[in-house]
């Protein structure tokens, strides 16, 4: 009786009604999101495709910018240096997240509170971390200073030496990123039944075995996930070179959101800084679809 | 036995591990204690001569920093008001009313969340200029206020809660909104809350756009900007500047160990706080 009394009433005389409603509680985000992303978008698609300074006389430039960006030295660095960033904190943060993931294990008494800890630097601001990373790099800070008491030899100078600067930075960002992917992975090994590993082990597989034939494939769409969200926010890398390095010595640690915001806010070249954030988004799209693309081969979703 | 043994020397290690990753974290606490003259030289100790409690002190007078401060939770909180509202508004709209063309434009929703905000600052900052919003609190507080991220989340949740309740609501006469405030936004209070932290962190933590939009740092800058600002200045106060990290962090440290039970669980159910 009170099923039918709410098809009648309820439903079909509801769904009629729903559209200005829904139109009222959709507005705010809609026209937030009109205003503040797509018009942006699109903007930044146009203004790459023009000569754009701060103040003065635009121009069609057609694809000058991306001419001029291909000539330019200082902008195939930041590629080649965004592109080393990414290949050498990708991997340190997949070994490092997974690693200590495992290594704190679900049924380890005190894991909530050691995973808190090893989250700590993902939610502390980026600047308080990069600022005190700055201190310890230092000659005279906690490396240099710590290397000197026992050994009485110094340490480099790590980021303002060739080769040492973007190993410092990449080292920082590994200490200060890796918590969020390490709790990625410790929900997915949570959600791993006992009973799969006790069989596996009375099947007489030893750990290593265990960890890369058990546990590996049922994680492995966290794993999927976590490297396509690392990813994506390692081709955008800025605060920590910006405040460690500057993007020095010389050009050795820019990478392409320094090139953007510098062309941008310092130089006042806005077509130019569009072109170059535009190359760093297709850049972006591609090695995600890649990944998508490749995923086939090594994650399990059926367990 | 022997497994027992191999289990505790894992959790000592363990134990040494985190100690060595917390390092920095404790250098930042003892710097920002030492006298000035002490934070470098040989040989290395952790402690100074003496324990400068009035480097806190200090460092809130050395620049506006408490202006900062109140800045950086102003615009925080605001920015969070305004994500929790539009979103769990929407999600409302995208998960339990009907309308033509609604998961379509969802998709665009969803679209929209692989666009990396970097790639949007410079036509943001022009269009900034546009409304006269450049070095205001507005700036800092609308331009990232509306991504599809809060949307999503809570559709997905909206979209657990079962017919059944809200058909019950409504022969108890309540109306699409009633519905909304009275039996959905409770029943959502955990999604918020996780919602509302990372918000929260995320908004306080912010330094790319704060550095590009505001000019009058002295007033407007939150605590990221400032603490940069300190940083900026001719021969840095290595004690003044870290003894302003470790305020920078408090707020949020203390936010993480007040959601330290659903961390993992938010997590890995919404993807959230990634970076």
């Amino acid at each position: 009786m009170l099923n039918a009394t709410v098809a009648l009433t309820g439903r079909s005389g509801r769904r009629r009604g729903d559209g200005r409603a829904a139109l009222a509680f959709a507005t705010p985000s809609l026209v937030g999101l009109a205003l503040f992303t797509l018009f942006p978008i699109v903007m930044s698609l146009v203004i790459a495709f023009f000569h754009w300074p701060a103040v003065g006389d635009r121009q069609l430039a057609g694809l000058g910018n991306f001419t001029a960006l291909a000539h330019d030295p200082v902008f195939r660095r930041a590629l080649f240096n965004t592109l080393l960033f990414v290949v050498l904190y990708l991997p340190l943060n997949l070994v490092v997240s997974i690693g200590l993931a495992v290594w704190i294990s679900p049924r380890m008494k005190g894991r909530r509170a050691l995973r808190v800890l090893f989250f700590l630097p993902v939610v502390t601001p980026m600047v308080a971390n990069a600022i005190v990373w700055r201190l310890i790099y230092q000659p005279g800070g906690l490396i240099d200073g710590a290397l000197a008491s026992v050994t009485g030899a110094h340490a480099p100078n790590f980021l303002g030496e060739h080769g040492w600067a973007m190993v410092a930075v990449v080292a920082m960002s590994v200490w200060q990123g890796f918590g969020y992917n390490m709790l990625v992975f410790s929900a997915a090994l949570d959600a791993v039944p006992e009973q799969i590993l006790d069989a596996a082990r009375l099947d007489g597989a030893g750990n290593w075995h265990l960890f890369r034939r058990v546990t590996l494939p049922m994680i492995s769409p966290s794993i999927f996930f976590a490297t396509t969200m690392t990813l994506i926010t390692s081709f955008q890398v800025f605060t920590q070179p910006f405040l460690l390095t500057g993007g020095g010595p010389g050009v050795d640690t820019e990478t392409l959101m320094m090139f953007v915001y510098n062309e941008a806010f310092s130089v006042y070249e806005f077509g130019l800084a569009s072109a170059g954030a535009w190359v760093l988004f297709v850049l972006i799209l591609g090695v995600t679809a890649a990944q998508f693309a490749g995923q086939r081969r090594w994650v399990t979703y059926d367990v | 036995m022997s497994d027992r043994i191999k289990a505790v020397v894992s959790h000592a290690a363990l134990y040494l591990v985190a100690a060595a990753f917390l390092s920095p974290l404790a250098y930042m606490l003892a710097t920002s204690l030492k006298p000035a003259a002490e934070v470098f030289g040989s040989p290395l100790r952790l402690w100074g001569s003496e324990i400068r409690w009035q480097n806190y002190r200090e460092a809130f007078t050395f620049l506006p920093f408490a202006r900062f401060v109140a800045n950086g939770f102003a615009v925080a909180i605001c920015g969070t008001l305004v994500v929790l509202v539009a979103s769990s508004m929407s999600a409302y709209a995208f998960a339990r009313l009907r309308w033509r063309g609604r998961d379509h434009v969802f998709l665009v929703f969803l679209a929209t969340l692989m666009i990396p905000q970097e790639v949007l600052v410079v036509p943001m900052f022009l269009l900034m200029r546009q409304l006269g919003w450049v070095d205001s609190y507005q700036a800092l507080i609308f331009p990232w206020a509306f991504t599809a991220f809060g949307t999503f989340l809570l559709r997905q949740f909206f979209l657990t809660v079962p017919q059944e309740i809200e058909e019950s609501a409504r022969i108890d006469g309540a109306g699409t909104v009633g519905v909304f405030l009275r039996i959905l936004l409770p029943l959502a209070k955990p999604a918020l809350a996780v919602l509302a932290v990372f918000t929260f962190i995320n908004y306080w933590n912010s330094f790319l756009w704060p550095l590009i939009i505001i000019n009058s740092v002295d007033q407007k800058a939150t605590v990221p900007l400032g603490l940069q600002l300190f940083f900026g200045q001719q021969s840095t106060q290595w004690n003044l500047v870290m003894a302003a990290s470790v305020i920078s962090m408090m707020p949020t440290t203390a936010l993480l160990i007040a959601l330290q039970k659903h961390l993992v669980r938010g997590i890995a159910t919404s993807g959230l706080g990634g970076r």
